[in-house]
């Protein structure tokens, strides 16, 4: 039974997390100088990434229980409580989403010409609600910051997108604010029949009956699978990820598609064990699917952001592949490729913004040959595309082993399809590469190609160093979640035998 | 021993608030004569003050509670829980008439008088504890708004819209004097709470109650815009003048849902099986058109009348779910309607300048570049009338689903929701033309120092409301509890 513990440091943590970004957001209201709205934009996120350092080192990883907690009273007449804690699971994503939320405003330095103020506002308004997200423990609360997220990332699609922004935008919008809406009556369903509380530690210890919650397990699924995407609502991923600035397809593929993930995690099952079971066969189906078809279309794009679009739908299938294989190893690798995916992917489209704003094309059969010309930059998307096959030695690896291993266990058919997702995983990937990095200069511009600069390159390491550091000591983020995945696991089926830690398990595999 | 002059200012007590409202209009039209063309907006001031000192009257009497004048005049937290409502959309609608009359060159001094007139009438709507009562109110209101809705005297357009809401406007009373004199025949009474009693022993089995209670329904479907009966709607909006249009979307409205409160919740309890039904189909075709038709919708003003038909809809929602946590939703719902929709109406007024009409959402385009500040306060309107959070039409909307959701109406919910995310096509629009298109030309923009403050007013409710709720739900829930 998990409970929250108290804030084990003298000050709100957690809240200072979700309002810093508001009152740098606030600050830039009266800041009319571009340059001087970049920095403070950007000396507000390091902060913020900066208060991330005392949360995982005073972070507890021997217990499952929720801590750094805060509670008090908000809207007393309905029972919602303003009630924060992260476990070993959530606090992965309140790093990473401070993470890349500093690598999207460096990359945007020069990217963003048009109305700076208001690009750095609303990426501190996202960042806010992203924190926001992970650490709320009062659905009501959740809820919040989970639909406040849209504002932000559609006006940062429709305003500072490609040519097709309105149409990426409004798609975006609609098809999340559908999904939630769903969710929302879920939710409100779920706080009468558990007499009347939004708090989500209470709802997890509560037995909802079968029929109720095959019902609100379906709400709640539609929510969080328009997010993930899963197939086959995933038609909004491509469109908005492609459209969106870079610091925009970075925040979407780095955060907000884990969001759906992390949803499933933090909700659906323990919620809903008994209809998590139940429909697990299905989204196992599903979770396949969007593996193979997400990684056969990555095969057919011209488009370099569209590529990486669909090789994160395929990837996504990954991560739902291993949370509902429901056990140790399933959840670990789920949640581990979930990180992986997000500094993967946040890398890559960092990429892509780093050469677009050099040529101004996303057409792959622009590029061909600028591995001569910028070797520092090809040596990074290199070790990115290494790390997004799943290479031995990097992150990705480690990620879909486990999932895979996890998979195994209990359903072989779905693992052995899944596993084909790798090999064309490494076949668009490194065809890719190939196109853009090696072969003849096909095209004038590439001939002047500038290398990534100092900003980039600071930009472009911390996901580098995590890349070989997740992929050479996973350990480090598995003994941070292993105690809250134990505990969902057990929790979702006390039955099933509790298996062998899957750290243990690697590290006969890796030689750790 | 008291006077009688004692006397009779004690008796008089319970309709001070209605009295302050009317003497201020009946002062503003001698005062008119006395005033130069060019200083008219002193009336809109000096009745905006009446309103202020109305509010207060109504804010020091609140601890008092009951019936007065012979069980015609309800004193109740309901009752004054809506009066508030009217007072913000009355002084919410004086600041954003004041520079708009101006504009438009049709600043007369009877133009506040009758608003003053119209908001008194809604007053006695939400107070009344007789069918005569409610229908005098109601008069009173729908009268004064006839002659706003065609203020603009040389225009074709609000002539139109005048004519048409005076003649459907009578048809609906006509429906509604027709199912009261039903209701009057059976019970032998007009006073609601008698008309309670006889429902309470009545054989229910009898056709003639329920074709007393559909006209009732009709004709206040009529006032707040509810489907099938919002045929005027798009054309009295568009063609009457903005500020008069922002006004009618929020005063009029709130004073027929605390009618509807008063009547389906507490009259016509002992009927509550049949009128839910009734409620909850009147509530999805309310939502249904007005979501779908203001999908194509090229003009702001018809957009927004279509929304307030859809916001209708959200409300009669909260009707057919009933109950105290209904009844309050609703009461919560209106009152951020109405902040959140002459916030809407204020920047529509602002693009209006003599010489364009500044109707159209294209005229919108590029206002994001042009005027931050009026681009911004849409943003949150709009983005507040869709329902995201954390603004305050969420935790409106939230209360609504959620009292739905409490009575079992689940299915009603998820057609609200439903509904409310095809708006946010519609309201989206407004933000996409404004932020992402480029602006025509160089907009320039009316600001005077009321619109401005009426903006500011609603753009800190919308907020303040969306973060912090707990009071006003608190108080909204102790309202109801007066006729529940």
């Amino acid at each position: 039974m998990l409970e929250l513990k108290l804030n084990q440091l003298d000050f709100p943590l957690l809240s200072l997390l979700i309002f810093l970004p508001v009152v740098g957001a606030f600050l830039l209201l009266f800041i009319k100088n571009a340059m001087a709205a970049r920095w403070v934009a950007l000396v507000v996120s390091i902060v913020e990434l900066g208060l991330c350092v005392p949360l995982l080192l005073n972070f507890d990883s021997s217990t499952a229980h929720m801590q750094f907690g805060e509670n008090m009273p908000w809207i007393a007449a309905w029972n919602i409580n303003y009630c924060l804690g992260v476990d070993g699971i959530s606090i992965l994503f309140v790093a990473l989403a401070a993470l890349l939320t500093v690598i999207s405003i460096m990359v945007s330095w020069t990217a963003i010409q048009d109305r700076v103020r208001e690009f750095m506002i609303a990426m501190l308004f996202l960042e806010a609600a992203m924190v926001g997200v992970f650490v709320s423990l009062d659905l009501f609360l959740f809820y919040i910051f989970w639909e406040a997220m849209l504002i932000p990332m559609y006006l940062l699609i429709g305003i500072w997108g490609g040519p097709n922004r309105l149409y990426a935008a409004i798609k975006f919008f609609l098809y999340t604010l559908v999904g939630s809406v769903l969710m929302l009556i879920a939710i409100i369903a779920v706080y009468f029949a558990a007499g009347h509380t939004f708090d989500v530690l209470a709802l997890m210890n509560y037995k909802f009956s079968h029929t109720f919650q095959m019902w609100a397990f379906a709400a709640f699924f539609v929510a969080f699978a328009v997010k993930v995407p899963m197939f086959p609502v995933h038609t909004w991923l491509p469109d908005a990820n492609v459209e969106a600035p870079t610091a925009g397809s970075i925040i979407l593929a780095g955060i907000l598609i884990k969001m759906g993930a992390y949803g499933f995690l933090r909700f659906s099952l323990p919620f809903f064990p008994d209809a998590a079971l139940a429909w697990t066969p299905a989204i196992m189906v599903l979770s396949v699917i969007a593996i193979i078809y997400g990684a056969y279309m990555a095969f057919a794009q011209t488009d370099f952001k569209k590529l990486i679009a669909y090789s994160s739908v395929s990837h996504m299938g990954f991560v739902t592949l291993g949370i509902f294989a429901l056990n140790l190893q399933g959840l670990e690798g789920g949640i581990l490729q979930m990180l992986n995916h997000g500094v993967s992917t946040g890398a890559l489209f960092l990429a892509v913004g780093i050469i677009y704003e050099r040529t101004h094309t996303r057409q792959i059969a622009d590029y061909g040959g600028i591995a001569a010309r910028v070797p520092v930059y090809a040596t990074f998307l290199m070790i990115i595309t290494f790390s997004s096959i799943g290479l031995p030695g990097t992150n990705g690896f480690i990620g879909e082993f486990t999932i895979l291993l996890g998979a195994f266990l209990h359903y072989k058919p779905y693992a052995v399809i899944a596993s084909l997702g790798i090999i064309l995983g490494a076949g668009y990937m490194l065809w890719l590469y190939q196109r853009v990095a090696f072969g003849k200069i096909t095209n004038a511009h590439n001939e002047y190609l500038a290398d990534m600069n100092a900003r980039e390159v600071v930009a472009a390491l911390p996901l580098v160093i995590l890349v070989f550091f997740i992929g050479l000591y996973p350990n480090a983020a598995f003994s941070v979640m292993h105690a809250s995945v134990e505990n969902l696991v057990q929790h979702v089926n006390a039955k099933m035998a509790s298996a062998p830690a899957v750290t243990q398990m690697l590290s006969t595999v890796v030689g750790n | 021993m008291p006077t009688l002059y004692q006397q009779f200012m004690q008796s008089m007590m319970p309709i001070l608030p209605e009295a302050i409202v009317i003497i201020v209009g009946l002062t503003v039209l001698v005062f008119d004569f006395f005033i130069e063309k060019e200083r008219k907006s002193l009336l809109g001031w000096y009745s905006l003050a009446g309103i202020t000192i109305a509010a207060y009257a109504s804010y020091t009497l609140m601890p008092m509670s009951g019936v007065f004048f012979g069980g015609t005049f309800h004193f109740d937290p309901f009752a004054t829980f809506f009066n508030f409502v009217f007072y913000i959309a009355c002084g919410l609608g004086i600041l954003v008439s004041i520079n708009y009359l101006e504009v438009e060159d049709i600043h007369r001094g009877e133009y506040y008088a009758l608003m003053l007139f119209a908001t008194s009438g809604m007053m006695f709507m939400a107070s009344a504890g007789d069918l005569i009562i409610l229908y005098l109110g109601l008069e009173l209101m729908a009268l004064s708004i006839y002659i706003l809705a065609g203020f603009m005297r040389g225009s074709n357009r609000s002539n139109e819209a005048a004519i048409k809401y005076l003649i459907l406007g009578a048809f609906s009373s006509g429906i509604m004097l027709y199912g009261m004199s039903l209701l009057y025949g059976l019970a032998g009474t007009t006073n609601l709470s008698g008309i309670l009693a006889f429902l309470r022993v009545a054989d229910l089995s009898n056709p003639v109650i329920f074709l007393a209670m559909i006209m009732l329904t009709v004709s206040f479907g009529f006032k707040v815009a509810a489907a099938p009966f919002h045929m005027w709607v798009p054309d009295v909006y568009e063609g009457a003048p903005t500020s008069v249009t922002a006004f009618m979307s929020a005063g009029p409205k709130v004073a027929g849902f605390a009618v509807l409160l008063r009547v389906f919740l507490y009259t016509f309890e002992p009927l509550r099986e049949h009128s839910t039904a009734i409620l909850a189909g009147l509530a999805v075709l309310t939502m249904a058109v007005g979501n779908v038709m203001a999908l194509s919708q090229t003009n702001i003003k018809r957009m927004l009348a279509y929304s307030s038909i859809a916001h209708a809809g959200y409300a009669l929602v909260g009707l057919a779910a009933g109950g105290p946590d209904g009844a309050a939703s609703v009461m919560l719902y209106v009152l951020i309607y109405a902040f959140m929709n002459m916030g809407a109406f204020g920047v529509v007024i602002m693009l209006r300048k003599a010489g364009e009409r500044g109707e159209e959402i294209s005229d919108f385009a590029g206002l994001g570049k042009t005027n931050k500040t009026a681009a911004f306060l849409m943003l949150i309107f709009m983005f507040s009338l869709t329902g995201i959070p954390p603004l305050a039409g969420f935790i409106g909307k939230f209360y609504i689903f959620k009292s739905a959701v409490q009575a079992g109406l689940v299915w009603l919910a998820v057609a609200g929701v439903l509904f409310s995310a095809i708006s946010a096509y519609f309201y989206l629009r407004v933000i996409m033309v404004m932020y992402m298109h480029e602006p025509k030309e160089s907009i320039e923009l009316s600001s005077a120092p009321s619109l401005a403050l009426a903006l500011a007013i609603s753009v800190t409710a919308v907020i303040v409301i969306g973060v912090y709720p707990t009071d006003l739900l608190n108080y909204a829930r102790a309202s109801i509890a007066g006729i529940m």
